[in-house]
């Protein structure tokens, strides 16, 4: 291919002439260094690139070289446990390669080339197959079982298949076409980040994605192949929220995008990960999660190559059956890198200076979760849910980025600075936050616990309602205004609040209690409240109940272990003697 | 030989435009000769075919577009580093201001520097003791962390900083410690203040200063930070130093760049601040850290004045996007007399948990902590509520947490400019004050820790 030359160099922004071959979105080589770049724009012979390495140094007549291939990650067995930058090069490797920091031009494979899968066929001879038929398999890890499945544009008749130890360049299966033309296959493939991975057809979600956290999962749940957000101001608790989900999420494969962010947070999580353990099948909860971290220092334009890297290894794991849950954190970023590429391409600009396009590149990327039924024969079904936090400028919600999210998502955790300065945690506001699901998961709640369980909810929802009402009076007038019916709502709300929605994520027993136990704590707050209710009609004082010292039980059921459950349902015949003995002192007295 | 140029085209603001020129490259730094021999620097800030466009490091002031001569160095803009740099005093520029030698350099650094892998970074753990209550007691600043001071306008911001680099200490260790500090747009007052402070307390010979004043040309204060990161990176992996980092005033940095920015005429963001002000702080801010495997660390203090007092300014919103936590000044405690006066409900240290605790500070830190903060809250709103209803609203309840906000205001916040206190005397504080209240009310404490501190500290 010809070379074009630079005849432009702004920030990450190159411009080259004689680039008549190149098209949109071709990754090109820039420079001497051969930095990696991909052209966003091209007018006659003339292209614009973002670079997604540090342009310094570069000058006008300086070498590009197009690749002729868009931007692609490679997927394969080894993504598991893999830390990859915006642009899918593996971190620990280029430390391995050029030290503590990084340069530019470095070139390291995303996957390792010598490392030995051993591979397990489930198709044999002789077999037609065709795209998404899965031929074997390997253990990638002990909770990923990696499917190697028949790549895009390929069917045929399986002309040999291979066993035993091999790694991804070596030739595992050869299919033969109609043609007869034959292709050879390895454990390999590639695939565009800006293209959706292609699937039969979606489906509607039925099942929640339970993350162990208690205001998420009771009251405003995301469903296995939905999407949420969580737009709050700094310090709200946005990467907490990322991280618990990363961390106790029901999704068997997790990839944790940080995307502009804090380079300390990602080192929170490849120390922490390895350490901790998945409730559910006591490994590592490492040995299920793909981290891709381009930390704010690092080149913009790999920032906004970095959600769709993710995304693409996301759908890769969707693709062979799996419930796959992407957290990016944070959008405000990656939107801010997409403005910055936009003005230095002198577009015209929309709101606040982004790109008209803003809106649907948002939207284009959560539509990229779904619960899907996957290419193959199969008819297996996978899903991907994306949780994405949102950081507008001054927690002002007006935000074009946050106002785009809101378009397309199902959920909003809408997470509020004065929650966090009272440090209610995680600070999502109760009565601003909501989940479109609504009844999509009722099926799953009778079956996991009951008919009850939505009256509870909304019963508690009301409660906290109108405890937003009854401040209002007591602001006015005082609490001892209120009717003692009244006052045990504000009991009851506080109750809900402190000891329900409140949830510390650095307690080793608070940060993830199960559906069962949520539904166990919820049911003593309720059970507590209308015990309540009828000592009030029999003239118990709100007094004496406020003062009852079985709420603190009730308070410290959150940290009481999974495996001792049984201890919260005892609580309750405490509740009844406490208020047997009240009853009995109203009488004597 | 390098290339000579007089093809200067235009001057604009602190932009200057070269045409006819080759082989420029982009972030190159630039020599520019005035008819009378003074020479100064920029850098190019974009090529675009035979044109450069050039920022300007010192102002324009007498550079005329005839007869200025330009060189282009083919390097980025480095800064010469030895281990003598240690008690010297350089302007903005990096040139000696203290009448000292030269510097003879051991080695040249860029001074943008790269980033750091993250798979390369260590997690910040060590307990910092600054000898604050409020910090150490509430906002425990560990090292390796990055941790700004949002103040106003008239606030002493100047008088923590400086007693923050006098005492600062890690427990344990008799480690090698140094302070870097960078002034961008401070008053000469301000400055003279930070230099006869670390001269009268002897901490100069372990400090290095960059100081860029009011009057100095603000494009000058771009490269101050950077200056002054490359320095303590120099003295943290090369030379094994803890260092801690002062940049003061960050909103005069920002509004430099805005300067830059605007002479561009690029698309201005938020209050004409430029779209990249995050990036560009995060390349500045995220240079703190520890490395895995390297002894020496960078803690960064950043102090910024938010105009009229406003956390959503552009200025505090971003900086707080990227740090991690921060310690916010009240005005309201400033009028009450109180110093330092340290809004506690604001201010947040995100790194305090892996921080403290035992081995670290002391087994019921955490727990103390959050007791004082939820009583403290607790008496201001009773405080707020006296306001609205009368003192005759609170409960016998409300008006004990009233009481206890007093105190604690008077006796936790509130310590003298030369006080410095241990990390034990803090947590001692907090129980002494927390004796106030019944022992039913501390909720926050573990039962153990009641009944080993609490009797120690009730009154009879
Ligand atoms: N569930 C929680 N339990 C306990 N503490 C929490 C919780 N959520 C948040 N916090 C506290 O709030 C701090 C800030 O949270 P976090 O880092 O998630 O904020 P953020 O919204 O991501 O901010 P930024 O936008 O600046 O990245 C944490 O360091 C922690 O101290
Ligand atoms: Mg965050």
């Amino acid at each position: 291919m010809s070379a074009g030359k630079i005849i432009k160099v702004t920030g990450p922004l190159v411009i080259a002439e004689n680039m008549d071959e190149a098209k949109m979105y071709d990754v090109v080589e820039v420079g001497g260094q051969k930095l990696i770049g991909e052209i966003v724009e091209v007018r006659g012979d003339r292209a614009s690139i973002q670079v997604y390495e540090e342009t310094a140094g570069l000058g006008v007549g300086d070498p590009v070289t197009s690749t002729g291939e868009p931007l692609s990650v490679e997927l394969g067995p080894g993504l598991i446990e893999s830390i990859y930058d915006g642009i899918q090069r593996p971190l620990d490797k280029i430390r391995e390669k050029c030290g503590d920091y990084i340069t530019r031009g470095i070139r390291v494979n995303s996957l390792d080339p010598d490392r030995l899968w051993k591979f397990k066929p489930e198709k044999k001879q002789g077999d037609e197959v065709q795209e998404g038929d899965i031929l074997g398999s390997v253990d990638e890890t002990v909770l990923v079982k990696h499917k190697i499945m028949v790549p895009g544009g390929i069917s045929g008749r399986l002309k040999e298949i291979k066993a035993g130890e091999m790694t991804i360049n070596d030739i595992v299966a050869i299919i033969a076409d109609k043609e007869g033309k034959e292709h050879p296959l390895t454990m390999k493939q590639r695939w565009p980040v800006r293209k959706p991975r292609n699937y039969k057809n979606k489906i509607s979600p039925t099942i929640p994605l339970i993350t162990g956290q208690r205001v998420i999962d009771a009251f405003f749940p995301v469903a296995k192949g939905g999407t949420a957000c969580v737009p709050g101001p700094f310090g709200s608790g946005k990467t907490v929220i990322q991280h618990q989900l990363a961390k106790w999420a029901d999704a068997e494969i997790i990839v944790y995008v940080g995307c502009g962010e804090r380079g300390n947070e990602m080192t929170d999580v490849l120390m922490e990960f390895p350490h901790l353990k998945d409730p559910r099948s006591g490994e590592p909860l490492m040995k299920r999660t793909v981290l891709i971290a381009n930390t704010s220092n690092m080149p913009v334009a790999a920032r906004e190559a970095s959600v769709y890297t993710g995304v693409t290894i996301g759908e890769y794991f969707r693709d062979m059956g799996y419930s796959v849950a992407i957290m990016a954190d944070s959008t405000s970023r990656w939107a801010e890198a997409m403005r910055e590429m936009s003005g230095r391409l002198e577009e015209m600009p929309g709101e606040e200076g982004y790109p008209a396009y803003l809106g649907r590149r948002i939207a284009e990327f959560y539509e990229r979760a779904g619960r899907v039924i996957c290419m193959g024969r199969d008819n297996r079904e996978g899903a991907l849910s994306i949780i994405g936090a949102v950081s507008p400028p001054g927690g002002d919600l007006s935000d074009p980025v946050v106002q785009s999210t809101l378009r397309v998502v199902k959920v909003f955790w809408s997470l509020e600075d004065k929650l966090a300065y009272k440090r209610h945690f995680p600070a999502i506001n109760w009565l601003t936050s909501y989940t479109l699901y609504g009844n999509t998961f009722d099926d799953y709640y009778k079956q996991e616990i009951g008919d009850q369980w939505k009256n509870m909810i909304q019963f508690s929802m009301k409660i906290l309602q109108q405890e937003a009402e009854l401040e209002e009076i007591v602001r006015l007038v005082g609490l001892d205004a209120l009717s003692p019916e009244n006052r045990m709502v504000m009991e009851t709300a506080r109750s809900i609040r402190e000891d329900f929605l409140h949830q510390n994520a650095f307690h080793p027993v608070d940060t993830f209690t199960s559906f069962q136990k949520q539904f166990r704590i919820m049911d003593l707050i309720i059970f507590f409240h209308e015990q309540s209710e009828k000592a009030l009609k029999s003239s118990v004082s709100i007094v004496s109940i406020s003062r009852m010292p079985v709420r603190e039980k009730i308070s410290q059921s959150k940290f009481i272990p999974e495996s001792e459950m049984k201890k919260i349902e005892n609580i309750k015949n405490e509740i009844l003697k406490g208020f047997e003995e009240l009853e009995k002192e109203r009488v004597h007295a | 030989m390098l290339k000579e140029y007089y093809t200067v085209r235009e001057i604009i603001g602190p932009l200057m435009l070269v045409e006819n020129v080759q082989g420029v490259k982009y972030e190159e730094l630039v020599e520019i000769e005035l008819p009378n021999g003074e020479v100064r620097n920029g850098k190019v800030l974009e090529v675009n075919q035979d044109k450069a466009l050039i920022q300007l490091f010192q102002g324009a002031t007498g550079l005329n577009v005839r007869s200025t001569k330009i060189r282009f160095l083919g390097k980025g803009v480095e800064i010469p580093l030895s281990p003598d740099i240690l008690g010297r005093i350089f302007n903005g520029q990096g040139k000696p201001i203290d009448k000292g030698p030269a510097i003879l350099p051991e080695v040249k650094r860029d001074i943008n520097g790269s980033p750091i892998n993250p798979f390369a970074r260590d997690y910040p753990e060590e307990f910092i003791q600054t000898g604050f209550a409020t910090i150490d007691g509430l906002n425990t600043l560990v090292r390796g962390q990055k941790l700004p001071i949002f103040s106003g306008s008239g606030l002493p911001h100047n008088q923590m900083a400086a007693q923050i680099a006098r005492q600062a200490k890690v427990l344990s260790a008799s480690e090698k410690f140094a302070v870097v500090f960078a002034a961008m747009g401070i008053t000469f007052g301000e400055a003279n203040y930070f230099i006869e402070d670390f001269k009268r307390t002897g901490a100069l010979e372990r400090t290095v200063l960059f100081i860029n004043l009011a009057d100095d040309p603000a494009i000058e204060r771009i490269a101050t930070p950077r200056m002054a990161l490359t320095t303590a990176e120099y003295l943290a992996y090369d030379l094994n130093m803890h260092v801690l980092v002062i940049m003061t005033d960050m909103t005069n940095y920002c509004e430099a760049l805005r300067e830059v920015s605007a002479a561009r005429k690029e698309i201005p963001g938020r209050r004409g601040y430029p779209g990249y002000l995050y990036t560009d702080l995060s390349s500045i801010y995220e240079r703190a850290g520890r490395i895995k495997g390297r002894k020496g660390s960078i803690t960064q203090i950043p102090i910024l004045t938010m105009p009229e007092d406003d956390k959503t300014h552009p200025i505090p919103d971003l900086t707080g996007y990227i740090t991690e936590g921060q310690i916010v000044l009240s005005r309201t405690l400033h009028r009450k007399g109180i110093y330092p006066p340290v809004d506690v409900l604001q201010s947040l240290s995100r790194l305090k948990d892996k921080g403290i605790g035992t081995g670290k500070t002391r087994e019921d830190h955490s727990d103390i902590f959050n007791q004082l903060f939820a009583a403290y809250a607790r008496g201001l709103e009773a405080r707020e509520l006296e306001v609205i209803l009368g003192e005759a609203a609170l409960s016998e309840m409300d008006r004990l947490y009233y009481k206890f906000a007093d105190e604690f205001e008077e006796k936790y916040i509130r310590q003298s400019e030369y006080e410095d206190r241990t990390i034990e005397f803090t947590l001692n504080l907090g129980w002494e004050l927390l004796s106030m209240l019944p022992r039913m009310e501390l909720k926050r404490i573990r039962p153990e820790f009641l009944d080993k501190y609490l009797p120690k500290f009730v009154k009879k």
